[in-house]
């Protein structure tokens, strides 16, 4: 009974999900061929030991190589850490301030603000993402407002631009930087800025020394949870960003459906991995202590 | 004392307006007479009337909505037994692995799962349709189930278990009576995200569907690549409309839930 209840989901798993990533692997150090599918060498199971050995022969590391050789796959891929860092810097500008009102809010209101920061998190993601095309395209919204105020003269173009991708990472991710810091927050005891204020201590002092160390545990656990899905990001680069926004997400994509070469793609897929692994172990590591620390 | 300053009002109020305008907006444009997205041309119905007709979005709404059921059912099911071999079994071999395997589709870009889904279906010749989408999303979306019901297994009492089976309950009987309803509402908010994460999923469906089996985000995707068009418009509001009403009334259920067991305990003290 024990074995079958652990089984279960195990092989589930090991099937969906290692086995895939296995594949990844083999195929992004297979060569690219005009077959079905679009790669060699295939291992075959039926010519036994040495079925494996011309297997192992025929792999190798051209396409990682490949990789290096050419700048278009290096740029996206600085430009995707680029661009997740920066969006994660403004997400938490913008975030903290929310949380911080929050938790500052009545206790009576508390539920309600919470509910209102998760309800965006339930609506499609392709819909939040959809939202802000028609207010910042040329003739949108957004510069329809400014040219009647005399602001600008002629429409910017926001749209199809980096700008664009940094917008819409903040908005879509702005709940997930929310919600821990306003949970760090939330258990600060308010005596301790009252007894930081009457020894002497300016607000702002107060906030500095007390309250922004209280809640670090819940500021790096936001700006992970926003900066480590921001690298991969497919939606947001392909529908606001432009032609000359790369991000590695879109480029995987693009090697795969248009380009149809699929050990390259492959390859893409497992530097991206290598490059997430660093950002997932801090990560983990910062949860690990939050557990120890509440005991 | 808690100190609400003007400083908070305001940052609450630009940052909510963030949050909420531009779905408002979006609403408010899915009735707008004029095909020019951007002109309010008038109060109209129109969009609406040209979605419900639209064959394509009616198939790619059933199609979604099926994938949802089966693949959140089948993950809450795996989730739950995958919570219950992480908190309640022990040790045994490979357990490593396993909360590795739990954990690691978490934070897996979309773009990596779907190719490896893609690649295996492919090598093992599985035709591609809603089944293999129903595989994809069921294996993501148990790997957030199993978190949730896990972490509220990890507070439960074993006691009342051991309670059970002292009083003669098999393990299944004990399982079923005791553990069950108390893990429920964890139980039922993993169902939940997993219907909305599969409602939700662009990248992996692309990458794991065929031909035969378009799914709504798919088909809204490749209607908006080229621009704004009214009739997602009207789609989103429609989707929108459905998932307030939802959380609205999940959140009034678990209220009402919490003040019954209060009422409970209360009526317990007393007597």
């Amino acid at each position: 009974m024990r074995r079958l209840l652990i089984a279960v989901p195990y092989l589930w798993l090991l099937a969906l999900f290692l086995i895939p990533f296995l594949i990844v692997f083999k195929i992004s150090l297979s060569d690219i061929t005009l077959s079905i599918p679009p790669y060699s060498p295939n291992l075959d199971l039926s010519a036994g030991w040495s079925g494996l050995v011309d297997f192992v022969r025929a792999l190798d590391f051209e396409n990682f190589v490949f990789l290096t050789q050419d700048d278009l796959y290096w740029k996206a891929y600085l430009s995707s850490v680029w661009i997740a860092f920066v969006s994660t810097l403004i997400t938490l500008a913008v975030g903290y301030p929310i949380a911080y009102g929050m938790a500052r809010a009545d206790r009576s209101w508390q539920p309600t603000l919470l509910m209102l920061v998760i309800l965006p998190f339930w609506t499609s993601f392709l819909i939040r993402v959809y939202s802000w095309m028609g207010i910042l395209s040329t003739e949108g919204l957004l510069n329809q407002l400014l040219m009647n105020l005399w602001i600008i003269d002629e429409p910017l173009q926001i749209l199809n631009t980096t700008t664009a991708v940094y917008i819409g990472i903040v908005y879509t991710y702005l709940p997930f930087m929310i919600l821990p810091i306003y949970a760090a927050l939330e258990k600060m005891d308010d005596a301790l800025l009252e007894a930081a204020e009457d020894l002497g201590c300016s607000r702002l002092e107060a906030f500095w020394l007390v309250t922004w160390p209280l809640s670090r545990g819940g500021v790096i656990a936001g700006c992970f949870l926003v900066f480590i899905p921001a690298i991969g990001e497919f939606v947001i680069p392909s529908l606001l960003g432009g032609s000359d926004t790369l991000m590695i997400g879109k480029v995987l994509w693009e090697e795969f459906f248009s380009n149809r070469d699929w050990p390259v793609a492959s390859a893409v897929a497992i530097v991206l991995l290598l490059i997430l692994i660093v950002p997932i172990v801090l990560f983990q590591r910062n949860e690990q202590k939050a557990r120890e620390a509440e005991g | 004392m808690r100190r609400f300053s003007w400083f908070n009002a305001t940052s609450l109020t630009l940052g909510f307006a963030f949050l909420y305008l531009p779905m408002i907006i979006l609403v408010i444009y899915s009735f707008n007479a004029s095909r020019l997205v951007t002109v309010w041309g008038g109060f109209s119905t129109r969009w609406y009337g040209e979605l419900l007709q639209d064959e394509a979005f009616l198939d790619a709404a059933w199609v979604t909505l099926r994938v949802a059921v089966f693949s959140s059912t089948i993950a809450t099911v795996l989730g739950t037994l995958a919570a219950i071999v992480m908190v309640r079994m022990g040790r045994f071999r490979g357990r490593t692995l396993f909360s590795g395997m739990i954990y690691a589709p978490l934070v897996m870009p979309e773009v990596i799962t779907g190719l490896s889904l893609l690649l295996l279906f492919i090598g093992i010749g599985l035709d591609r349709g809603i089944f293999t989408v129903v595989l994809a999303h069921t294996t993501f979306s148990m790997c957030y189930v199993s978190v949730v019901v896990s972490s509220r297994l990890a507070t439960f009492d074993t006691a009342l278990e051991e309670a059970a089976l002292d009083l003669g309950c098999t393990q299944a009987q004990a399982f079923r009576l005791v553990t069950l309803p108390i893990i429920a509402p964890a139980v039922i908010s993993g169902w939940l995200l997993a219907f909305t994460l599969s409602l939700d999923d662009l990248v992996i469906a692309s990458f794991t569907t065929g031909p035969s089996a378009t799914t709504l985000p798919i088909k809204i995707f490749s209607s908006i690549r080229l621009g704004v068009s009214p009739q997602i418009n009207a789609l989103s509001t429609i989707l929108i409309a459905l998932v307030t009403v939802g959380v609205i009334a999940a959140s009034l259920a678990t209220k009402r839930r919490a003040d019954a067991a209060e009422r409970d305990a209360r009526a317990a003290i007393r007597t």
